[in-house]
């Protein structure tokens, strides 16, 4: 499967499920989804300068009765540590999908440490993990978060393995 | 004349009628509070740097309502990038006012980088606010709360004090689901279960 049809089949999911407002910090593994957002008039993409900012939007949006969604890289994870005990706190409903660093594939080591700890990280604070090990699996694991999240007021994030997404230099990157 | 904070806060929230409030954890959501409860009012007792970007959510989700932050100047410091993330986004409905008592008031009174001279205004100005200023006299803001095209930025300059608690409900699924019901009515509990 190509990163075509998956991110066209998240983006769908996402519309289905009536998410209105797409915070992201860019991945080159989040491009070609953030660009579907931004092109579907009925959803706002908005550009983040710290996946910190993702979670106040996402409870502001939730306070106003609109759904979202965060898309980020695994070393944003790092980034929303503090912020998570609002979301766990107020129960808001709060879905995240995450690119991952830091795997097999990676070809910056400074990306690892914090690729090692982005599940236990999100575990700590009271998000439920749910990892995808193939292209054929994201949307679906989207499509249960979404559904889940806005049922129970609980938090997920859905972790995509680095082999899936598949970029093995800054040279690759660049070319995305 | 010097400001003070709970003045201030009183006149931003006067007559309030539909509009939707955050406040940044600490002072400003202990001045809301002592201006008069309100379902249509989120105080924050975390997520320190968020309460600017709550805003753009809120104000995204509800563009035919009138949304105030009001937050301190440790809080707005904090959070700094929200400023030009709001920038980029422009709701009209949208403003920030900034109480700057110059002061870490919750932690011993410390000084935050605007006794130092940086100015929140200017950033915001910068940012793309199309509003923005700093505000060190008696003035009603009546107007730009409830009327004038946004993104807004007041930076408050009050005196810097210690006043009497004056402390909202703490349990963070009330504060949310009274505002929700408050804004949405009874939908705001169907909702849930779309999708």
């Amino acid at each position: 499967m190509s990163a075509d049809r998956w991110t066209r089949k998240v983006h769908r999911a996402l519309a289905g499920a009536g998410v209105r407002l797409v915070g992201y910090v860019p991945d080159a593994g989040h491009k070609r989804l953030i660009e579907l957002c931004q092109a579907d008039a009925s959803m706002r993409a908005v550009v983040l300068t710290t996946e910190e900012e993702g979670i106040g939007l996402a409870a502001g949006a939730w306070l106003g009765g609109k759904r979202s969604v965060l898309l980020m890289q695994s070393s944003g994870v790092g980034n929303i540590i503090n912020v998570l005990g609002m979301v766990q706190v107020c129960r808001i409903p709060l879905v995240m999908v995450v690119t991952m660093r830091g795997e097999a594939g990676e070809f910056n080591s400074w990306q690892v440490p914090m690729g090692e700890a982005t599940a236990r990280v999100l575990e700590a604070m009271g998000v439920t993990v749910r990892r995808a090990e193939s292209e054929g699996e994201i949307s679906s694991l989207v499509k249960d978060a979404l559904r889940s999240c806005y049922r129970d007021g609980s938090a997920s994030a859905i972790l995509i393995a680095q082999r899936v997404v598949g970029i093995k230099s800054f040279q690759d990157q660049t070319n995305r | 004349m010097k400001l003070h904070r709970r003045d201030v806060v009183t006149k931003l929230l006067e007559k309030r009628g539909k509009l939707l409030v955050i406040a940044g954890l600490g002072s400003t959501s202990w001045d809301i509070t002592a201006a008069g409860d309100s379902d249509l009012s989120f105080p924050t007792w975390g997520a320190m740097g968020q309460a600017a970007m709550i805003g753009l959510g809120l104000a995204l989700a509800q563009p035919k309502r009138r949304v105030l932050v009001i937050t301190g100047d440790g809080e707005m410091l904090m959070g700094l990038g929200a400023l030009a993330t709001i920038g980029v986004q422009r709701p009209a409905n949208l403003t920030v006012a900034v109480i700057d008592n110059e002061r870490y008031g919750e932690t011993g009174m410390q000084a935050t980088h605007t006794a130092s001279g940086v100015d929140l205004a200017a950033v915001a100005k910068a940012c793309g606010f199309r509003n923005s200023r700093i505000v060190s006299k008696n003035e009603s803001f009546r107007k730009i709360v409830h009327q004038t095209t946004g993104p807004n930025f007041l930076q408050i300059k009050v005196v810097a004090e210690k006043l009497p608690l004056a402390l909202p409900p703490h349990d963070g699924v009330l504060l949310k689901d009274r505002f929700r019901r408050a804004l949405l009515g009874k939908s705001a509990d169907v909702l849930a279960e779309k999708g």
